[in-house]
């Protein structure tokens, strides 16, 4: 799980190695919107930062960054303790950095094992016979989803007709088998009920223990909390804080992801007359 | 919210999958397997559509029936067919080429003008007029991918300058409307063999192009179904910010089938001027609303992302069908375009019931 690449960079102090990827104070705007603005943070093998935030906080912003979609307008990123920079989506792929868009990024007319392979397709043959292999493609996609536990009923199935959590687990077995070093899930839980959420929680963790690191977004600190290792949380495109998990309690998230007194009052109102 | 699963009409299935097969999960399979076929063969309706049309007019015409009558309907579908194919493959991309018939007069005309009035032989003739497709069909998608305006109405602005500058030039240069004398240049025998021969199978002629329609419907279904860039046509055509997200070169993918549709455009181009040895300068314009709507009967969703090459040459052959069918059981010819449209109206409408079913599932 320790690093033991050799790590030219400035090394983060404490711990000694680099960490898998480490945000160096990123920032962004759109046009006159400053959509982020000085956010750190780290990832490391076999954990899970999670980044917390409300809606328009800025998560998606911040993981469009680490993925390669948008380029950060100051602040730069480190993989293994060396400056690295993506110019597109498929430059971060091919550093190891998987990204389970919340959109989740799958075409919803082609079948599983087609959407399980875009982009990295399998070939077989030489020349200008060269072609998608889609014997391994279908096999795969059925084995990899089946020691995830998740039961398609066909991969030529549409992924169009999938549930919205079975949907969710397949782009996060995606990911995770095609060689990521970093998983990052966009909001992964938000569409999902108590018992899917749960499901995809679990493959988080399995993420984790296969020693990815993972970058889970949310805006709920109840799914955060039981599997992250650090929390970043974004407020307003800014950060409140950057928490190793002893550090910080879950209702402390809470309190300071609504703003505490904001909460307070909410509860306040909220409270019937009669209580 | 909650999302319910596909499933939510049966109270007991659980939504959350459980490893190992259950005997719900055996029931769930049954349910799905009869819809999932109809939207995993987008070419069947078209199939169903010729194999009707080809009953009705066997059944009443004995010329139709004949073999030579075959290789006479063969023989419309064979170039409809294979600008349909092509036109096709951009329709399942994401895209439209209104430029794709007005360009098989512009390939036409290049290898008159070029053999007739800059003296060059029939081949390099042919090759100067492929070089221009290729441009024009990566200006199209040059100017799509970059602009990210509807290709619709990128290829509309080609296709006007495309219909200027064919009777312009061709004026300029013969001074007439039509460029002729073809045959007269090296060359032309053997690509006179190459594009326009004839081939004879069971004692009836057949022209070549049919073969070459053949052997492009089986080209282009199995670079669609079997190849990786088949795979980013699809995914291109479905959602285009997800698949350049999961690493697909969809801008190269694009630009690449407007290619390949300028390259059909010149084989048929070709195919004209080999055949008929003098080129009209008005040729081809309003052709490309037939490629377009062969593609639509063969299944291509108009949105993009479905679709089959199979399905647009049997969409192609439906016009054929009905073109000659029509002529030989003397109708008024004004019902082949009634025809066509009904056909199409009742195509367009299949087809939305296939994307709301597969969308029917989206959370
Ligand atoms: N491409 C863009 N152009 C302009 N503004 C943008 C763009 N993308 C994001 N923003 C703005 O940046 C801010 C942060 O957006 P972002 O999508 O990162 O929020 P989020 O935390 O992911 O919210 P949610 O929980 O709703 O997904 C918003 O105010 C948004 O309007
Ligand atoms: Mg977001």
């Amino acid at each position: 799980m320790t690093d033991t690449l050799p790590t030219p960079g400035a090394a983060a102090a404490g711990a000694g190695d680099a960490p898998l990827l480490e945000v160096r104070s990123v920032g962004k705007t759109f046009g006159s919107v400053i959509s982020l603005q000085d956010v750190s943070t780290v990832v490391r093998a076999g954990q899970v930062t999670c980044v917390l935030g409300d809606n328009g906080a800025g998560k998606s912003t911040f993981i469009k960054i680490l993925s390669g979609v948008h380029q950060p307008d100051s602040g730069s990123l480190a993989m293994n303790g060396q400056q690295v920079t993506f110019g597109s989506p498929r430059q971060a792929l091919d550093a190891g950095i998987a990204t389970v868009f919340q959109d989740l990024a799958m075409i919803p007319l082609m079948a599983i094992w087609r959407n399980f392979f875009l982009g990295s397709e399998p070939t077989t043959g030489w020349g200008p016979f060269r072609r998608f292999d889609s014997a391994t493609a279908k096999e795969v996609t059925r084995r990899e989803l089946g020691a995830m536990g998740i039961d398609i009923r066909d991969p030529d199935q549409p992924v169009g007709t999938l549930s919205g959590g079975e949907r969710q687990s397949v782009a996060i077995a995606r990911a995770v088998y095609h060689g990521a070093k970093v998983l990052i899930l966009d909001e992964p839980t938000s569409a999902l009920g108590v018992k899917q959420a749960g499901v995809v929680l679990r493959y988080i963790a399995q993420a984790r223990d296969r020693g990815l690191g993972v970058v889970f977004i949310t805006h709920n600190p109840h799914h955060a909390f039981p599997v992250g290792d650090r929390f970043l949380l974004l407020k307003r495109g800014r950060s409140l804080g950057d928490f190793a998990k002893g550090e910080v309690t879950r209702d402390e998230i809470t309190s300071m992801m609504a703003g505490g007194a904001e909460l307070d009052e909410l509860a306040h109102e909220l409270e019937r007359p009669g209580d | 919210m909650s999302t319910s699963t596909t499933t939510a009409a049966e109270p007991g299935a659980a939504p959350s999958p459980p490893p190992g097969p259950a005997g719900a999960g055996d029931e769930r399979v049954a349910r799905v397997g009869v819809l999932r076929k109809l939207l995993v063969k987008p070419e069947l309706g078209a199939l169903i559509g010729a194999l009707v049309i080809l009953v009705f007019f066997a059944a009443q015409s004995s010329t139709f029936r004949d073999i030579s009558g075959v290789a006479n309907w063969l023989d419309p579908a064979s170039t409809i067919g294979i600008m349909a194919i092509a036109v096709a493959l951009l329709m399942i991309g994401g895209h439209f080429d209104l430029s794709a018939g007005v360009m098989t007069g512009t390939t036409a005309l290049t290898v008159g003008i070029c053999t007739t009035q800059l003296d060059m032989t029939v081949w390099a003739a042919i090759a100067v007029s492929l070089a221009i497709a290729l441009s024009i069909g990566f200006l199209n998608g040059f100017l799509v991918v970059r602009t990210k305006l509807p290709s619709f109405i990128i290829t509309l602005g080609s296709f006007l300058m495309l219909q200027g500058l064919n009777l312009g030039l061709t004026k300029a240069f013969t001074g007439t409307v039509t460029v002729g004398g073809i045959d007269d240049y090296d060359g032309y025998d053997s690509a006179r063999a190459v594009f326009a021969s004839t081939v004879t199978i069971a004692g009836q002629q057949f022209r070549i192009a049919i073969l070459w329609w053949v052997l492009f419907t089986v080209l282009a279904s199995y670079v669609l179904l079997r190849t990786r860039f088949g795979n980013w046509v699809f995914a291109t055509g479905g959602d285009e910010v997800a698949s350049r997200n999961v690493g697909v070169p969809a801008a190269r993918t694009t630009i690449t089938l407007f290619m390949t549709t300028a390259a059909a455009a010149w084989f048929v181009g070709t195919v004209y001027a080999v055949r008929t040895t003098s080129v009209q300068a008005n040729i081809g314009i309003g052709q490309e609303l037939i490629y377009i709507v062969a593609a639509v009967i063969g299944g291509c969703l108009l949105t993009g992302g479905f679709g089959s090459a199979v399905g647009a040459s049997l969409g192609a052959l439906i016009f054929g069908m009905t073109q000659q069918g029509i002529t030989y059981l003397g109708w008024d010819t004004d019902w082949f375009y009634f025809f066509l449209g009904a056909m199409l109206l009742l195509a367009v409408l299949t087809n939305q019931v296939v994307r709301r079913y597969a969308e029917s599932a989206r959370a």
